[in-house]
């Protein structure tokens, strides 16, 4: 069984301390959520653990599976098993949606061989389930996609990819009721007891679908508060100034 | 839309096969002692001597004595990169490899040999090819044409051996699209030249698989001087490629071809040339091309490695409805300079060009497109479309754009298009993300710079390309 252990995890981009000592374990078979309100600091949890260049560490430690992963690269970590879906996912101009996810795929699984047959069908299979079709894969990854697709290419990725740890960054922003639906669907469908999941939301929407095991709140780069999902119903109806008044 | 993955298929098992590829298997080189050369340095007992190994007609060894005289008045160009490099005395002129020309591999010398199967020729001639031709330094070592093609009258040898037995056929085209008098570097191809292709396509034959030639330029400070001409009669049509590589010195060598290509009324020519000269190379070659009545040429330029490198393969439209494309890929590596671009000349109604033009510089390499436009008065209705787009990868690389207009013709229309960009660093961070090495995300993201130029090249010229990126982006390994 997986394990993600950050333990009092501080980080900078230039000279700005964006994250002040975040400690947070995620089991395989968990599901977490990460909640608090803009400018949180979130995503820089996500784009720091994923090893993103711009973000220093400054403190603390991020284990998978016992293994250190600070100061790894991200391919190190992606190959390990961790998954970051970007809230905002960047358009690769000219890099075909197929030949990229076939590298990756190659890249983490080196020891699977699946022929590029295998590979269409199964691409092809999950395309439909995440609602993406076929004739994505010969676009240009995320060029001209709506932020919409840009969010249900991520789930296509996350289950071609089967990672360990999933971090999940706004996966709910963009998408319409029956396209969330879809893709929670297909969330649900990969969840199992050896995978972890980490969902960053500012709304409780997708928590009704998929209901976490634990919520934590992370205000100015802290860990605020944590507890059972009946945090994030609270936040719903009350926003996030009774926890900072606590 | 069914999308199918048989492309995907093919494309992987090239790349899979060229996988272990590495540049010194280009950079090699053979001990192999010419039998005859001039030797070092340039006179008129040079030229005379050259004419004279070849047994050639006296009015070929006239214009080679009067393209001397242009050579020597005209002086090295200034306004580009660079040129006091180039060691005009040291450099051998004219390097002859072997005696014999065949039609057959197994006659050729063992150790050329080794060197073209090395580099994978015969087989993507057994595979790709309606007739190759193979030159080794300054003189062709090989050709084959498919009998089919024969038969139809088609004409594909080297120069040499066209002028021996086609004169009035060469003769009609020799030098008229590019006289000697147009650059210093043509006139000295005009008085040593040695090698280079003859392809003449027959009115009316339409030849569905490429022809290729393939140079190996194997001495050391020695110069090569090929002269092709392509000539695609009356609605014909013709695919002509060619590929170059040269090994590395630390003397420098001189490369200054002449290209001309006749594209007569209603045919269809494409020239696609993928070269990786080695960085010890000064490539100067004059390209171009005449189109005429409703003819079509496309121009298809990959060009990789040299140390220096003046190009600019331009496309005379003279007739109504001529048209010119050209789609050029100029990697600039460290300690390179590409000074290249494209030119197109509008001399009829309703003739229309366009120019795509793609740059990548590594570290200091210095990328350049230079371009004219030139739309003649009564050229009415010419269009032309010229996009032009950098990609630099190093703080210390870089890149400019000298686009010139020169337009007489009111109804003409024209657009200019240009950008510079860089490997981001969120492109990068996004596919390392899903287990790309950086190497790896790096020239999948040169790649995609290039997918739209790609994309219209034949799927085995695109692999050799991708090849040849992949291998220049890993040699210098960090980006940022
Ligand atoms: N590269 C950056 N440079 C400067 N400030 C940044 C950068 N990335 C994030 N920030 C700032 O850090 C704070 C936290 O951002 P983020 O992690 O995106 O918040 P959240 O995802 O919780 O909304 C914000 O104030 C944001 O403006
Ligand atoms: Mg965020």
């Amino acid at each position: 069984m997986s394990k993600l252990e950050i333990s009092d995890l501080s980080a900078r981009v230039e000279d700005k301390q964006l994250l002040n000592g975040v400690s947070l374990t995620v089991n395989g078979g968990e599901i977490h959520a990460l909640m608090g309100p803009n400018g949180a600091g979130k995503s820089t949890l996500g784009y720091v653990l994923m090893g993103h260049p711009n973000y220093q560490v400054t403190g603390g430690s991020v284990k998978l599976d016992g293994v250190e992963l600070v100061g790894k690269y991200p391919e190190e970590r992606a190959r390990a098993g961790l998954f970051l879906a970007f809230q905002n996912p960047v358009a690769v101009q000219g890099v075909k949606l197929s030949t990229f996810l076939r590298t990756a795929y190659n890249q983490v699984h080196p020891n699977e061989k699946m022929t590029i047959q295998e590979f269409y069908d199964k691409m092809k299979l999950h395309m439909k389930k995440v609602g993406l079709d076929e004739s994505f894969i010969s676009r240009s990854v995320n060029d001209g996609f709506s932020g919409g697709e840009r969010k249900r290419f991520e789930i296509l990725q996350m289950v071609i990819l089967r990672p360990k740890i999933v971090i999940l960054d706004e996966i709910d922003s963009g998408l319409d009721v029956d396209a969330l639906k879809m893709v929670a669907e297909e969330i649900k469908e990969y969840y199992n007891q050896e995978v972890g999941f980490l969902i960053i939301t500012h709304y409780q929407r997708i928590l009704k679908d998929i209901e976490p095991q634990f919520v934590h709140i992370l205000i100015d780069g802290k860990i605020a508060m944590e507890g059972d999902n009946s945090i994030s119903l609270k936040i719903e109806e009350e926003g996030y100034d009774w926890i900072r008044g606590v | 839309m069914d999308v199918d993955f048989k492309k995907d298929e093919e494309l992987e098992k090239l790349l899979r096969d060229l996988k272990d590829v590495k540049q010194s298997d280009y950079e090699f080189h053979d001990n192999i002692k010419p039998v005859y050369s001039t030797g070092k340095g340039l006179t008129r007992e040079t030229v005379e001597e050259i004419s004279a190994i070849k047994k050639e007609p006296d009015w070929m060894r006239r214009l080679r004595l009067k393209a001397l005289e242009v050579f020597q008045s005209k002086p090295v160009p200034t306004w580009g990169p660079d040129l006091s490099g180039i060691d005009w005395e040291n450099t051998s002129y004219y390097n002859r490899p072997d005696e014999r020309r065949t039609n057959d591999w197994n006659d050729v010398p063992d150790q050329i040999k080794e060197t073209f199967q090395k580099l994978g020729i015969p087989e993507i001639e057994q595979k790709y090819l309606a007739g190759s031709v193979a030159q080794y330094d300054s003189e062709g070592v090989y050709h084959n044409l498919r009998k089919v093609w024969e038969d139809k009258g088609v004409v594909f040898m080297d120069l040499d051996s066209a002028i021996q037995n086609y004169p009035d056929l060469v003769k009609d085209y020799y030098c008229k699209a590019v006289p000697v008098s147009d650059n210093k570097f043509a006139a000295l191809n005009g008085a040593v030249w040695s090698g280079g292709s003859f392809l003449y396509v027959p009115k009316g034959v339409q030849i569905d698989m490429p022809l290729q030639t393939y140079f190996r330029m194997n001495g050391e400070a020695t110069g090569q001087f090929e002269h092709t001409i392509v000539v695609a009669d009356e609605g014909s049509k013709v695919h002509y490629i060619e590929g170059c590589t040269a090994p590395r010195y630390d003397k420098d060598s001189l490369h200054s071809a002449i290209v001309e290509i006749y594209v007569k009324k209603n045919a269809k020519a494409r020239y696609t040339s993928v070269q990786n000269w080695s960085k010890s190379v000064y490539n100067m070659p004059t390209k171009r091309a005449w189109v005429d009545e409703n003819a079509q040429m496309e121009w298809v330029g990959g060009s990789l490695g040299s140390k220096v490198t003046m190009l600019y393969p331009s496309s005379y439209l003279r007739g109504p409805h001529a048209s010119a494309s050209n789609l050029n890929i100029a990697l600039a590596g460290a300690g390179t300079f590409k000074d290249t671009g494209a030119k197109a000349l509008h001399f009829a109604p309703y003739t229309s060009s366009r120019i795509v033009a793609k740059s990548i510089s590594i570290e200091d390499g210095k990328a350049i497109y230079r371009g004219l436009l030139r739309v003649n008065k009564g050229a009415t209705h010419a269009k032309s479309k010229v996009q032009c787009d950098a990609l630099l990868i190093n703080d210390t690389s870089s890149s400019l754009t000298f686009p010139h207009d020169e337009i007489y013709e009111p109804s003409a229309t024209f657009s200019h298009e240009a950008s510079v960009g860089k490997i981001g660093t969120e492109e990068l961070t996004y596919l390392r993300s899903r287990g790309l090495s950086e190497d790896e995300a790096s020239s999948m993201i040169v790649l995609g710079f290039l997918d739209d130029v790609m994309k219209e090249i034949p799927m085995e010229f695109a692999v050799e390309m991708n090849r040849l990126v992949k291998l220049e982006m890993s040699r210098y390994g960090a980006v940022g």
